[in-house]
């Protein structure tokens, strides 16, 4: 009989489920093998608890510790764990700065999903039309995945500078944006201590992270499209349906899945962005570039408020939580 | 069959490797605590290191370094020298992995620190730097550098820092063509500044170039407007919280930094202060506010040349006091060599390292004492300040508050850059030192 490769390997719930069909099938037969499989159940908690030891101290363990100091008074250099209650949290919530992140990071969040799902869908049906040079395609579009969100940073902020880079093009045209330094507030009123709404200078941004990201939801998009059985597209044709309402009414929802994956990979970049900010734009006049990851870094290694810095992230932590929390649990109902 | 037993052996493998890196791992953590104990005991072992960290990575500067690390080397042949420099942002990235250095009980045998708050309300105040008294005794120092100056690397009666190196922040850069074609001084004081910002805007050149993409060259204006205002004895009182940000002179200091901002370049927020420098250089923009490391990056990247390419005066309002930015290197506590580290010092106080260092960092000798012939025309210029002026410690580099103060007075700017609402200026500051000194 040959042996089952050591289950568990890779993850215990599938180790235990194939350890389960073994037994069904061999519970008819002698003892001998049914021991096998029991210590085979041994075998896969054994490769699964130096990962998991790993995880729950590095992870897990860590994150406990920073809600801990969140919660603690130590803003100075000297550690001070006594406990502060939520006050660096109300602290937070009441700065200029903080409130300006969020309605940054909000802003930069819709603007930068919205526009990496229609560019990334829009170019994944293109590409899909059967063209002849698809794969030189698909690596132009795909190829600025391979830099740093340090170097677009760095080539936007120069493409985007309001005295030079595309500005002196667009001079013929007599329009000459900001970008980044704009610190005009669209469609502002005053909320809490900040003026709420569209910061202009987050514009600049997007449209950085957006050319870095597009590449990879073409990709997830065009592996949907392929994923697509023609006869589904036939069918929708021969029933009359013209190529606009194929796509509307067949392709795009069937995409749907493909959709919700691109929406939590972007939306937990987005949440989490410093390294294009810190590169790019800084906080920028006003904070109206600045996000949390910034805010974070600055409090707690620049001026060493380290509880402060520690609530911020734990805010963070929030945020993607309540994009992937639902998303994982929804994936666990469909599997069961 | 086989396969399995591959992985038994495999797996086995794996769990006694993780056992036995444990065990290790201790075994060899004691095992380096016993040879710390011993080599520090014993007569400075040979192989010892001395581990020098900064964040002195630019083009002059590294010279500088290099060029003690060399001098420090002959006269030690015994001890090397580790350049654990970090580069980046004025300091901030080495900050932050000194920081962490600190707090892991991890100290670098010296490091770069500004005298003043950076050193005393921060590392001194948490009981992680060794008094230097004996040393100065010992060098004969205490006499050697400016009292003011031995003053802000002191904590309590105790010195904690040997100041390498002397900036001045207060200095205004101009472009000399700029001014002779409109045939206009450079002003003296700041009634003087806007007279001559009216006739050089009505000229069509940008009568003062600013570039806050990070905050501090913005601050540092305001910084050296309260100057201006209070003069340097109340100035630092500010700071100590004995003169209230609701004092009339700070009023009209920040009256007047909002109407030097309507001066300034359009496109500030995306300028950092190398770019705001350039448009000085290029005749774009007439004066600029900076420290004088400016000085160094027009001659040394600009090629320019002092008193032909660009003047200097001091900032207006200012000529009798000198910000003083100076980078200093103290003794941490915890460190296994002692004696050497302070070997190493003694280089960097004496006047030999000062005026090796100095002159290709562009900046000036801490010590009173240092050979005037070595450095250039603005650096002699400098020290004679240096020696005639009061001393006043910078805000925008740390030097007179906590840096937690300094960021929030960073933000504080940087909002009132925007708005320009100058009431909710003074009380963000004076909320930020309230907290500050709690």
């Amino acid at each position: 009989m040959p042996v089952k490769a050591v289950p568990g390997f890779f993850c215990l719930k599938e180790g235990w489920k194939m350890a389960d069909e073994v037994m069904d099938k061999t519970a008819a037969k002698d003892r001998v093998k049914r021991k096998k499989v029991v210590k085979d159940r041994w075998w896969a908690v054994a490769f699964i608890v130096p990962s998991f030891l790993l995880v729950a101290v590095f992870v897990y363990g860590f994150i406990g510790w920073t809600g801990y100091v969140s919660l603690s008074n130590w803003n100075s250099l000297t550690p001070d764990f006594s406990f502060a209650g939520f006050a660096n949290y109300i602290y937070l919530f009441q700065d200029f700065r903080f409130q300006a992140d969020l309605r940054n990071t909000l802003f930069f969040t819709i603007l930068f999903i919205g526009f990496v799902i229609v560019s990334g869908l829009g170019l994944a049906v293109l590409i899909d039309q059967k063209l002849k040079a698809e794969t030189l395609f698909r690596n132009i579009f795909l190829f600025p995945m391979a830099l740093s969100f340090v170097v677009t940073g760095v080539v936007w902020q120069w493409l985007l500078n309001p005295s030079t880079g595309y500005n002196t093009f667009l001079a013929f045209f007599g329009i000459e944006p900001l970008w980044y330094t704009d610190t005009t507030i669209l469609g502002g009123f005053q909320w809490g201590s900040i003026e709420f709404g569209l910061p202009v200078a987050i514009i600049a941004l997007v449209i950085a992270a957006v050319w870095q990201m597009t590449g990879f939801s073409l990709a997830m998009y065009l592996a949907g499209l392929r994923g697509i059985p023609e006869e589904l597209r036939e069918a929708a044709r021969v029933d009359g349906a013209s190529e606009w309402k194929v796509y509307m009414k067949v392709v795009i929802p069937l995409l749907l899945p493909i959709t919700v994956s691109v929406v939590i990979i972007m939306a937990h970049i987005s949440l989490k962005i410093f390294d294009l900010v810190y590169a790019m734009t800084g906080s920028g006049a006003n904070f109206v570039t600045d996000v949390p990851g910034v805010y974070m870094f600055e409090t707690t290694f620049r001026a060493n408020y380290y509880a402060n810095g520690a609530a911020i992230a734990m805010v963070m932590l929030i945020l993607v939580a309540v994009f992937i929390v639902p998303y994982l649990l929804a994936n666990r109902r469909r599997e069961g | 069959m086989l396969k399995k037993s591959v992985g038994l052996v495999g797996s086995s493998l794996l769990l006694f490797g993780l056992a036995a890196c444990g065990g290790g791992g201790s075994d060899s953590g004691s095992g380096s605590e016993n040879e710390g104990s011993s080599s520090g005991s014993g007569e400075g072992g040979s192989d010892a290191e001395v581990e020098i960290f900064s964040w002195w990575t630019g083009a002059g500067e590294e010279d500088g370094l290099m060029a003690l690390i060399e001098m420090f080397e002959e006269e030690n042949p015994d001890i090397s020298v580790e350049n654990a420099a970090v580069a980046g942002g004025a300091g901030t990235n080495a900050k932050a992995v000194l920081a962490t250095r600190m707090q892991g009980d991890d100290p670098p045998s010296t490091f770069q620190v500004h005298g003043g708050a950076e050193l005393n309300d921060s590392w001194v105040a948490a009981d992680k730097m060794e008094p230097l008294n004996d040393f100065y005794e010992e060098e004969e120092l205490n006499d050697k550098f400016p009292e003011e100056l031995v003053d802000m690397v002191s904590s309590d009666g105790d010195i904690y820092s040997v100041p390498v190196n002397i900036h001045r922040g207060n200095v205004m850069f101009y472009n000399m063509e700029v001014f002779e074609e409109n045939d206009i001084e450079p002003p003296s004081d700041i009634d003087e500044f806007f007279e001559v910002a009216e006739e050089l805007e009505a000229a069509g050149v940008t009568p003062l170039a600013m570039g806050d993409k990070e905050s501090w060259p913005a601050t540092q204006i305001y910084e050296n407007l309260l100057l201006a205002n209070l003069g340097p004895e109340d100035y630092e009182a500010l700071w100590e919280g004995e003169v209230g940000f609701d004092d009339e002179r700070v009023a009209t200091a920040t009256e007047q930094f909002g109407q030097m901002l309507e001066y300034v370049n359009e496109d500030h927020a995306s300028r950092n202060w190398q770019d705001s420098a350039q448009m000085v250089a290029d005749g774009e923009a007439a004066m600029i506010n900076m420290g004088d490391w400016a000085k160094g990056y027009f001659v040394n990247d600009l090629g320019l040349e002092v008193n032909e390419g660009f003047g200097y005066t001091p900032f207006p309002g200012t000529a009798e006091e000198f910000m003083v930015i100076t980078d200093t290197f103290g003794l941490p506590k915890g460190v296994e060599n002692p004696e050497q580290v302070q070997e190493f010092l003694s280089v960097l106080g004496s006047k030999e390292g000062q005026d090796t260092f100095n002159p290709l960092k562009g900046s000036i000798p801490a010590r009173v004492d240092a050979d005037e012939s070595k450095y250039d025309e603005y650096g002699q210029d400098t020290m004679e300040d240096f020696q005639e002026t009061s001393l006043t410690p910078s805000l925008a580099h740390g030097s007179a508050a906590s840096e937690g103060f300094v960021t929030k007075a960073n933000q504080a700017v940087n909002i009132f850059v925007t708005q320009g609402d100058e009431e909710k200026l003074m009380e963000s500051m004076q909320t930020a030192l309230d907290e500050e000194q709690q």
